[in-house]
């Protein structure tokens, strides 16, 4: 018996980050480690949590491992529910045919039977690679109030960066009349945060359609969106104002990170009526020895300091020797800095090693390139890795 | 091997009566993170215990807060799982409804419970010392042994004073134990001091309990064991690890800031790779130290925000440290909020204290100064 519930969200995890390079090697991106204690799929999870969504679907498809453990029964996100809860969709195999998830629409309308099992009104659509904190049940008041059929969420982008992102063009109502793909000449800067609310019935309908065209590459983007507008829908802009920040690249990771640090940071994970939720590791207290120096930086659990820390974000369980000196960097979990080695400027997978007296990134102010280290990678004693770098996670 | 879980929550209580004035001894805060019961409770499941039955008396809603569910030690179970027993109170029975003081009336007031049991070993074990011990070879050495009981226990040179508050055991060279001082007024030197981290094989308990109740007995030493060393085979476990037992709290600060001083002490608590301790999961965001702060040889939780000097100091989640603040040799409990510019030696903040801009407080190691929970300065 499945009780009927006014909204569920689909959150799409399938995504592959291959402009993350070695940090999505063997994990999704969804998945990857975020401001010392998260994971970048927390923060929709959480959004959901604190809009009062408790049903969400979760979309998986490359190198799942990780995150479906990760995931769990949604323990941590109280998502772990008698009705409802998060449940884990990977592709499968059917009676007469069995796919991938071919683009974002197709994933949706391959778990149509799932959204059904719900009868939901309205159906939220999220892609789990944003960092951001948003009130998904005012977005879907607004959708209710303008009696829309679809309501997509939209940032103000600055005009030249315009370009590189699916702009809405809206009329004073915030009914939106045109929707392009990376637009060379933007008429406005409405980007699409890729956050989308349908009415259940419409978005089905249209799942449908866009399935039996066989030109369409099956993309909400290229292909819903657009097919929505030409037909008259209802379609209105919902303005987003506060932090969001897509971390699909190795530098907007990064800067993402660095955005948590100061006494006024950009984006603030101590506010607790908005709390984001994870999967925590049950390790000790961190530890600051009598030879530390933690300057502008966050620790958490495990750690333990001898040697300085300064700009830089340090998930769990991170050893930084005697010595040692880490600058402007974003290390993952388990991470060991021996005793002299500096690193600078650069972002650190999990489980790597950095000997003695070696050398990883160079000053971020020269100029420099972020150095990575994929997972389990392990840099010789006196060894040097060039600022820029790209080191592959260890087979 | 099938075992069930005991843990008593109130044992020793009065010793520490500052901190369990609003608490059992078992939910006193320690290390940063976790409640006295956690080593009693991660001890038990890492040993593979599935059924945990915590003997509470008074004091104990936040313990039941801290415990929730069980989900933070894997104790949310369908089967099992960790259940909190509160003092039973029977409707019809005035005469009847007097609280326990002794670990033996603890157990005879869960007889039933005890009764019921079906697992054959019954591990019991208070929350006044702390240590990591692997139960699961000290339950392999009961069940070798063919004792009806195997106590933990760990040699150490008392004081007198130590010795005064502390059960002693000598045992013979196969770990049978011959004698049993119970709180010995004049006895200094070494000794096994019993830990009371104890085995009992589930049919004697039951049986022990049933005559306790028939015969009116109330002390386990007293009453019970010193009277049947003859008879019955009781035998030592020796720890070898860490421990620390909590009875005052110049003792509390002592321990606690041992694990600064000494970090193989810290060690053997907190980075046994096979036996993390869990605790109580509170969802803080990490620590920040701003461009400010100056930390120094310290135990810091997650969710605190740094601006000051903290040396030598363990600060539990959430606390707040102003800017040119200088806290040193305190304690700080959960969401303690410090000032600009406050000076902090030698103090023991409660939960929620909060130590507005400027004030200067100090304690000294053997009399720290202690700021009971919620207070304003």
């Amino acid at each position: 018996m499945y009780r009927k519930k006014e909204c569920i969200a689909m959150l799409l995890a399938g995504g592959q980050g291959s402009r993350l390079y070695a940090l999505t090697e063997k994990t999704a991106k969804p998945a990857v480690p975020f401001g010392g204690k998260y994971r970048i799929i927390d923060f929709p999870m959480s959004n959901c949590v604190n809009s009062g969504i408790d049903t969400v679907g979760v979309l998986t498809q490359y190198q799942p491992l990780v995150l479906n453990e990760y995931i769990g029964n949604g323990e941590p996100w109280d998502l772990d529910r008698t009705r409802g809860g998060v449940m884990v969709l990977p592709p499968y195999q059917g009676k007469s045919s069995s796919d991938w998830y071919r683009g974002t629409a197709n994933a949706i309308y391959q778990n149509i039977n799932f959204i059904e099992r719900y009868s939901p009104e309205y159906t939220l659509i999220l892609s789990g690679d944003h960092i951001y904190k948003m009130d998904y049940n005012k977005m879907l008041k607004a959708h209710k109030q303008n009696g829309a059929d679809c309501t997509i969420a939209v940032l103000k982008v600055p005009m030249e960066e315009a370009s590189r992102f699916g702009i809405l063009n809206t009329n004073e109502d915030g009914s939106i009349y045109e929707f392009e793909e990376k637009p060379k000449k933007p008429k406005s800067n409405n980007a699409s945060m890729g956050i989308y609310i349908f009415n259940t019935k419409a978005l089905i309908e249209y799942l449908k359609a866009d399935e039996a065209d066989e030109s369409s590459s099956n993309d909400f983007g290229k292909n819903i969106i657009p097919a929505m507008l030409a037909d008259g829908k209802k379609m209105y802009a919902y303005l987003f104002e506060g932090y969001w920040k897509d971390v699909g690249t190795i530098e907007s990771l990064w800067e993402a990170n660095m955005d948590l640090l100061g006494r006024n940071p950009a984006f603030n994970l101590y506010d607790k009526r908005w709390r984001i939720f994870y999967r925590n590791n049950a390790e000790p207290p961190h530890k600051i020895g009598s030879m530390g120096k933690v300057v502008n930086s966050m620790l958490t659990e495990g750690c333990v300091v001898n040697g300085e820390v300064v700009n830089s974000v340090l998930s769990n369980s991170v050893k930084v020797e005697e010595g040692a000196c880490v600058k402007d960097c974003v290390i993952f979990g388990n991470v060991t800095i021996k005793k002299g080695a500096k690193v600078e400027y650069a972002i650190i997978d999990h489980d790597c090693v950095i000997e003695e007296n070696a050398t990883v990134g160079a000053s971020r102010e020269a100029g420099n390139k972020i150095a990575v280290l994929g997972a389990g990678y392990v840099v010789e004693a006196g060894a040097t890795v060039e600022p820029g770098a790209m080191c592959e996670a260890k087979k | 091997m099938s075992a069930i879980g005991i843990i008593f929550s109130n044992i020793h209580d009065r010793s520490v009566s500052e901190l369990t004035r609003v608490r059992t001894m078992a939910s006193i805060p320690y290390g940063c993170r976790y409640r006295l019961i956690d080593f009693a409770l991660s001890n038990m499941v890492n040993a593979g215990i599935s059924t945990i039955d915590v003997i509470t008396h008074y004091n104990y809603q936040s313990l039941m807060d801290h415990i929730g569910t069980g989900k933070d030690w894997d104790m949310a179970r369908r089967s099992g799982g960790i259940k909190i027993l509160p003092p039973y109170i029977s409707a019809f029975a005035n005469n009847q409804n007097e609280l326990y003081h002794t670990r033996l009336e603890a157990l005879k007031s869960i007889n039933h419970f005890i009764a019921g049991m079906t697992e054959d070993y019954v591990v019991m074990a208070d929350c006044d010392v702390i240590c990591n011990i692997d139960l699961s070879d000290m339950i392999n050495a009961h069940i070798e042994s063919g004792a009806e009981m195997t106590f933990a226990v760990q040699k150490k040179t008392l004081t007198k004073e130590v010795a005064r508050r502390n059960t002693l055991m000598k045992a013979d060279e196969t770990g049978r134990i011959i004698d049993i001082s119970a709180k010995p007024n004049n006895f200094d030197g070494e000794a096994d001091m019993c830990l009371n981290i104890i085995v009992a094989s589930r049919r004697y308990l039951q049986q022990m309990v049933l005559d306790a109740i028939a015969h009116d007995y109330k002390s386990l030493t007293k009453d019970i064991l010193i009277k049947t060393l003859d008879r019955r085979i009781y035998k030592i476990y020796r720890y070898e690890g860490y421990s620390a037992e909590i009875s005052s709290l110049e003792e509390y600060y002592a321990h606690s800031m041992a694990l600064l001083a000494d970090p193989d002490k810290y060690d053997s608590l907190f980075n046994i790779e096979e036996r993390p301790i869990f605790t109580k999961v509170r969802n803080s965001p990490p620590t920040y130290y701003s461009e400010t702060s100056d930390v120094k040889n310290s135990l810091i939780a997650d969710g605190c925000i740094i601006d000051g000097t903290v040396e030598n100091c363990i600060l539990f989640r959430g606390v707040r440290v102003g800017k040119g603040a200088v806290v040193k040799n305190s304690i700080l409990f959960q969401d303690t909020f410090v000032g600009d510019n406050v000076s902090l030696n030698c103090v023991i903040s409660d939960k929620n204290v909060v130590i507005h801009e400027g004030i200067t407080l100090s304690g000294a190691p053997t009399l720290p100064f202690y700021l009971e929970k919620r207070k304003m300065i």
